[in-house]
């Protein structure tokens, strides 16, 4: 019961008047970044991390996952009210939830889908408390070798999802390029600088995620024209407890999604993926499968119950291996390494007070948020209401400030400009963003492990099955990685068209 | 989806032929990479890897990776006549391309925060079609909250341009 121990130690760390204030100023932040079209959790989490360099790490890390969380509360929001997903992860909570706005039920919908989304947090939550430390006390063991093919699997699980293999590989390959860039770690010589002094400390992750997903959304946005057509929502105490009166009966649905979406927040599977998986196993396994999409309360839990277990599941790696599990994961992680903690097993060990004062703020901050969202809906709603020609320039200025304020360059402003409309083209053509930011983290680390593990066997690739752990690992990557191929080859074989 | 489907018009470019041209640059990238790294040394020292190894593997699958991309857009013909981007929606892009890219220059001659309340009464006037008086209240007030954010509460620097002179800060 050690982790109880560590537990409450964490829990007075994260109680101080001081911490639970930056809960409250996160969660509001996080939803009305999440609210906001061309803000989402990375986004808002890579324009606010500069303010917190010169904060303690756990107040920064407790107000920084908690716009992580209130970004995830809020994708219920525009998809209920508005029909339009705020975030991927909730475009399966539009199924159920616009069609009960329409039928007046839009509080019922609310308060469903944040319980949902506050039940699978806690789910998650308490795996987190239990299995994280005996996952970095394992990890603590491992070698260069291991911690290369636990990078490998990584990034060969992301190959597998979305739509095309090869543009998941491009993605996270452009990511590899760019943490190349600027001076080699291990020998000090100059890559890909082409002669620019500028280049030397290579290109920042916030810069290209704030032009990627700012920039670049917000020229997505403009294209929908954007006229929002909003349901009222009606929220009172009454309508809360008649909805909770409901829950229990659907107890199994959340539990079903609860799991689902831990599994693929651990797993690179992401909260879009769980959404839809938690949204189709309901409405399969429901009595009222068939009513699902004409609006039914369990069509708007499953899915919510699911996106918010994996997001916050996608925490889990990045405490105990330091491998996050989703984009927003990545940034928090690079914070990480802003504030000069170093990544990894060793955060449990070395930085108690850090890694249980983040975990108990989990099980605050989620409480904190559920009343926060549920008293707050009709001015988070009012925000959307505001012409876009209003909200576009405003954001445009904020990621401008936070490009800027991380190394206090006029360049970077520009490369953010730049990435922008690399992130506008490679979305409008179906690269999944996800993989680059990941790898632009992961990558300096990933590849120093390698050089490790190669200068130890002499260049021998051996090395990777040099043991029964790391031999298994190493495997279960390039399955991973051959696995779309080796579907569709069997879906050739078998005369079936590839719907993959 | 309908819209989607229509043919091109003449003159936009096809979404087919916008995933070629990105594939191609990629592979540019890939090519760039390659050289580069080489030309630094990509392959084994007495201790180990060479500084260029990691990088030019990198550089070669992304020209693998998006030559297949490229030619599979080239053999199928789905998408073919589906448009990248029609005229009207491309239009709307370049009404906040432009003027942020105008306004990123600004920023450099004027400091953030006059071209700050600068692009955004712009925005709105134009955009919004705001009277003065909306237009006045929202982009000062936006840029007061902004300095008392950054400069009085952070305590971050940022460019004050020749706002600074009357500042004197």
């Amino acid at each position: 019961m050690d982790e109880l121990n560590s537990l409450f130690q964490g829990f007075s760390v994260a109680m101080t008047w001081y911490n639970l204030g930056m809960m409250m100023i996160g969660i509001v932040l996080g939803v009305v970044i999440g609210v906001l079209p061309g803000l989402g959790g990375p986004n808002g989490v890579a324009i606010l991390l500069p303010l917190t360099f010169t904060m303690a790490p756990t107040s920064a890390i407790i107000m920084l996952s908690c716009i992580y969380w209130g970004s995830l509360f809020a994708g219920a929001i525009t998809s209920v009210l508005f029909n339009i997903p705020g975030e991927t992860h909730s475009v399966a909570t539009t199924f159920d939830g616009y069609p009960l706005a329409q039928q007046g039920r839009a509080g019922e919908a609310l308060t469903a889908s944040f319980t949902g989304s506050f039940l699978g947090a806690f789910v998650s939550v308490l795996l987190i408390t239990f299995l994280a430390p005996m996952v970095a006390r394992f990890a603590l063991k491992f070698g260069p070798p291991e911690l290369f093919a636990v990078f490998l699997l990584t990034f060969c699980s992301f190959v597998g999802t979305g739509k095309d293999p090869f543009k998941n590989v491009i993605s996270m390959m452009l990511g590899f390029g760019l943490a190349a860039i600027g001076m080699d770690s291990v020998s000090g010589e100059l890559r890909m600088t082409f002669g620019l002094s500028d280049l030397l400390r290579g290109i920042e992750f916030l810069i290209v995620v704030i032009g990627l997903f700012g920039i670049g959304e917000i020229l997505l946005s403009m294209e929908e024209g954007l006229a929002f057509e909003g349901k009222h929502a009606n929220i009172n105490a009454k309508v809360v407890w008649q909805t909770w009166k409901q829950l229990p009966k659907y107890w199994l649905t959340i539990l079903r999604s609860a799991i689902i979406g831990c599994w693929m927040g651990i797993t690179p599977g992401g909260a879009t993926a769980a959404s839809f998986m938690g949204y189709g196993i309901a409405k399969k396994f429901s009595k009222n499968g068939d009513k699902f999409g004409t609006g039914q309360l369990e069509g708007v839990i499953a899915p919510e119950t699911a996106a918010h277990a994996s997001g916050t599941a996608a925490l889990l790696p990045m405490l105990a291996l330091g491998i996050p599990g989703s984009a927003t994961a990545a940034v928090l992680l690079g914070g990480l390494m802003v504030w000069g903690l170093q990544p990894g097993p060793m955060l449990f060990v070395e930085q108690k007070e850090f890694v249980w004062g983040l975990i108990a703020s989990m099980y605050l901050s989620n409480i904190v948020g559920l009343v926060i969202v549920l008293s707050t809906v009709p001015l988070f709603a009012a925000i959307l209401r505001i012409p876009f020609a209003i909200i576009a320039p405003v954001i445009v200025v904020v990621c401008a400030i936070g490009a800027f304020t991380v190394h206090g360059v006029m360049l970077d402003v520009w490369f953010m400009l730049l990435f922008g409309i690399i992130g506008y083209v490679l979305k409008k053509l179906d690269y999944p963003l996800a993989p680059m930011v990941l790898s632009l983290v992961l990558g300096d680390r990933a590849e120093a492990s390698f050089r490790q593990t190669m200068m130890g066997s002499r260049g021998d690739l051996g090395i990777f099955w040099s043991n029964p752990l790391v031999g298994s690992i190493t495997t279960l990557a390039l399955i991973m990685l051959f696995w779309p191929a080796l579907s569709f080859i069997r879906d050739k074989l078998r005369g079936q068209p590839n719907l993959a | 989806m309908r819209l989607k489907q229509r043919r091109a018009q003449r003159g936009a470019i096809t979404r087919n032929a916008m995933e070629v041209i990105t594939a191609i640059v990629i592979f540019a990238l890939g090519v760039v990479m390659m050289v580069d790294n080489f030309k630094i040394g990509a392959g084994w020292a007495s201790d180990g890897p060479e500084s260029g190894y990691f990088p030019f593997r990198i550089g070669a699958i992304l020209c693998i990776a998006s030559f297949s991309v490229a030619l599979r857009s080239f053999m199928s013909a789905q998408g073919k006549g589906e448009e990248f981007v029609s005229r009207e929606k491309f239009r709307l892009v370049l009404a906040v391309l432009v003027p942020t890219a105008v306004y990123v220059l600004g920023i450099q001659f004027l400091g953030i925060y006059i071209a700050s309340t600068l692009f955004i009464a712009a925005f709105m006037r134009v955009m919004d079609k705001s009277s003065w008086l909306k237009t006045t209240l929202v982009s000062v007030s936006v840029n007061a909250v902004l300095f008392w954010m950054f400069e009085i509460q952070f305590k971050v620097p940022l460019p004050q341009g020749p706002l600074k002179v009357l500042l004197g800060t």
